[in-house]
């Protein structure tokens, strides 16, 4: 009666050798889905020279690589890449795909989708297995995909589901699925891709390239103390700095203080920056935009301090200070240096 | 001689200036508290098509695919310097998601025939997903830059371009035609009061037929003249339905569309649910013995 169910894949995006954490994420997100489904976990790994990644993939959780080397896949391209796994698409028939929604991945995921003909869901904040009654056919469909993401700027939730199954494909940004524990030492398969690619799929050509590490990760940050456009002035943002320095947090930032120039983008934390969860995240003259709530709402506590009673950050706050942010800051940190 | 660029551009409710709740209780969206616009990043791939003009030739059309409505924001587009738009409405489009719409803009583009450059915001406020530019691209086979921050040059049929990526940049020169989407990273310029005393006179044919209170068999000469004095004068907007762009029916509205919606949940905020702590030194030396007793701090 029912017919196999195709393998859960993840993309994975590789600069120079290094995975993209997203892709990390998003191979422990495939791996309990996959055990939910009762199908194995494939990981795509493009670039050049790029074997030696297969262990740490193999450590948390994918059972297969499939690994295609050359030259010409050294730097993401969207052509070249996309032909490529379209090939193995149409060979393998998996049910799942899963994209890190980096600036590569919101690239490639469309132009796959397209390609395939396949349903693409974008920034995905949940991921789960549920069966689907399609009032359109009147079925009801087990086993599906519940796609769930924010839209309408963060001020709706909606659940979508891929009616087609060819295959059900989905992107996710950097920071939203958690990290599982890695076994070291668990062993998976590589099937190497033999990769065919001709002139006319090579036509970008990339002229100049500067790329720098993140010089903060927020993303593993236990304790946070953001600053917002509250702060008033760079100088008023150092303030911030200071005080997180006082209770060995990490600095970070709304995007009107990064606009501002008061800090760089690493900081920001938001739709369009950071998504952090940490133990106590401290917003400090940030208004609570759903751009910023995006970014921070997971937090396990949240303190606002505004002097503003009506800002929408006392609204997913635990605990409200209204007050005035250079006020309050220097009695937080007497009060923290006092104590104990 | 020049370049023929053309800019796809969306009609979008107004979602940063939620001025009630988004969804009404029936789950469907609640227009009334959100204000249809121009998308924002729209309005920069269209300022950025004008500039290329500006240092190249040629002419910039403006396409969109919505309801009547969306006429407004090509009105815009004319004030701001296009040459030519499109309004590509027909019922049967409803319900597209992004696979749907990529495959309509692409049987307008292939009716446009040939293009140089076509330019798409990053993303639409609403859908905010990204995802036409590239499917658009695929669906008429040629290649495209993301996230597009400055055209470098234009020479020898390649196009050079700085586009983000993540951690830093690249430049990247594609051969034309291509497809190119762009971020808020110059600054669309204001609609000029000339050209609005011109071209707020443009309409579409839809329009025209409603000015004249619905058109029966006598006025439909008199609408001709009208057409062919409007399009003379260049104040008139075309306007394409899917049979005009030959689209297939099953690839077009909610029978193109794989993604379906499942439910849609408004986002409110629970409010007023907070610990109060007064900004008193006692008040905040309570708050940090208890962060610390939760060992939330330590
Ligand atoms: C597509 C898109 C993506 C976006 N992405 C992000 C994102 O990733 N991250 C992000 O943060 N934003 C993002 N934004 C911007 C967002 O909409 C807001 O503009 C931004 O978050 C506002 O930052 P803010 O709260 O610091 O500033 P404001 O909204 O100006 O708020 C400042 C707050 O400080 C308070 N204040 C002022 N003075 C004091 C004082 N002395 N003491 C205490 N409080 C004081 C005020 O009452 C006010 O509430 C995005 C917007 C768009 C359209
Ligand atoms: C709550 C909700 C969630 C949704 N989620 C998804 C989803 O995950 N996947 C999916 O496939 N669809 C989704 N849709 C449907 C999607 O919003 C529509 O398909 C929409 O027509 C295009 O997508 P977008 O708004 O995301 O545009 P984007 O892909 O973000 O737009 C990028 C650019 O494409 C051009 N463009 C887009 N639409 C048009 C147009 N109509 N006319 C002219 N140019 C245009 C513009 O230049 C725009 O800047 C969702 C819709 C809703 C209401």
């Amino acid at each position: 009666m029912s017919k196999k169910i195709g393998n859960v894949w993840v993309f994975i995006e590789q600069d120079g050798g290094k995975i993209a954490d997203v892709s990390l994420e998003l191979v422990c997100k495939g791996r309990e889905l996959a055990d939910t489904l009762g199908t194995k976990v494939e990981a795509l790994l493009l670039g050049h020279n790029v074997k030696g990644l297969c262990p740490t993939l193999h450590s948390l959780g994918v059972d297969n690589v499939f690994l295609a080397e050359d030259p010409r896949l050294n730097q993401y391209s969207p052509i070249p890449y996309t032909k490529v796994i379209i090939e193995q698409i149409k060979k393998h028939k998996p049910n799942i795909i899963l994209f890190g929604a980096t600036v590569a991945g919101r690239s490639l995921a469309p132009r796959v989708a397209s390609k395939q003909l396949a349903g693409l869901t974008a920034d995905c904040t949940e991921l789960r297995i549920d069966s689907f009654e399609d009032k359109a056919s009147g079925q009801t469909l087990p086993n599906k995909l519940m796609q769930i993401r924010p839209a309408f700027g963060g001020n709706i939730i909606a659940t979508i589901v891929n009616s087609w199954d060819d295959p059900q494909m989905v992107t996710v940004r950097e920071g939203v699925m958690k990290m599982s524990e890695a076994k070291p030492g668990r062993k998976g398969d590589v099937t190497a891709i033999k990769v065919e690619l001709d002139e006319a799929d090579c036509l970008l050509q990339i002229i100049e390239r500067f790329k720098e590490e993140k010089s903060v990760n927020l993303k593993g940050a236990q304790i946070i103390v953001s600053g917002g456009y509250g702060m008033g002035s760079k100088d008023g943002f150092a303030l911030v700095k200071k005080f997180a320095e006082a209770i060995g947090a990490q600095v970070a930032a709304s995007r009107a203080a990064v606009d501002a120039g008061w800090i760089d983008h690493d900081h920001q934390v938001g739709q369009t920056g950071v998504t952090v969860r940490p133990r106590l995240y401290i917003a400090c003259g940030i208004s609570g935009s759903v751009q910023h709530r995006a970014g921070m709402a997971e937090s396990a506590k949240i303190i606002a301090i505004n002097h503003d009673p009506a800002a929408p950050i006392f609204s997913i706050a635990h605990y409200g200070i209204v007050g005035r942010v250079e006020d309050v800051l220097p009695k937080f940190v007497k009060a923290y240096k006092g104590h104990g | 001689m020049g370049l023929t660029i053309l800019v796809f551009a969306k009609q979008v409710p107004d979602t940063k200036n939620v001025t009630g709740k988004a969804m009404k209780d029936d789950g469907t969206v609640n227009r009334a508290a959100l204000p249809a616009i121009f998308n924002p990043e729209d309005l920069n791939a269209l300022e950025m098509a004008l500039e290329l003009r500006g240092r190249f030739g040629g002419k910039v059309i403006v396409a969109t695919m919505g309801p009547p409505t969306a006429a407004n924001i090509l009105r815009h587009a004319l004030y701001m310097g296009a040459d030519e738009t499109i309004l590509i409405t027909d019922r049967k489009f409803a319900g597209a998601d992004t696979l749907a719409t990529s495959y309509t803009l692409s049987c307008a583009a292939k009716k446009v025939g040939t293009f140089d450059v076509i330019l798409c915001g990053r993303q639409a406020i609403d859908g905010d997903t990204a995802q036409v530019g590239p499917q658009l691209a695929e669906k008429l086979d040629i290649p495209q830059l993301t996230y597009v921050e400055e055209i470098r040059d234009v020479k020898g049929g390649k196009l050079r371009a700085k586009c983000q990526i993540d951690g830093g940049f690249e430049v990247v020169e594609t051969p034309l035609p291509a497809l190119l989407t762009v971020i808020d990273a110059n600054t669309p310029r204001p609609a000029g009061a000339k050209r609005l005393m011109q071209y707020k006179k443009a309409v579409t044919r839809s329009e025209l037929l409603a000015k004249s209170g619905g058109a029966d068999y006598e006025d439909a000469n008199r609408l001709a003249e009208e057409e062919k004095r409007l399009k003379k004068s260049n104040l008139w907007i075309h306007e394409w339905s899917a049979a005009d762009i030959g689209a297939d029916p099953n690839r077009i509205g909610l029978p193109g569309s794989p993604t379906k919606v499942k439910n849609i949940q408004s986002v409110v905020l629970a409010g007023g649910t907070y610990k109060d702590i007064p900004p008193t030194e006692d008040g905040i030396k309570g708050l940090v013995h208890d962060l610390v007793a939760e060992h939330i701090l330590s």
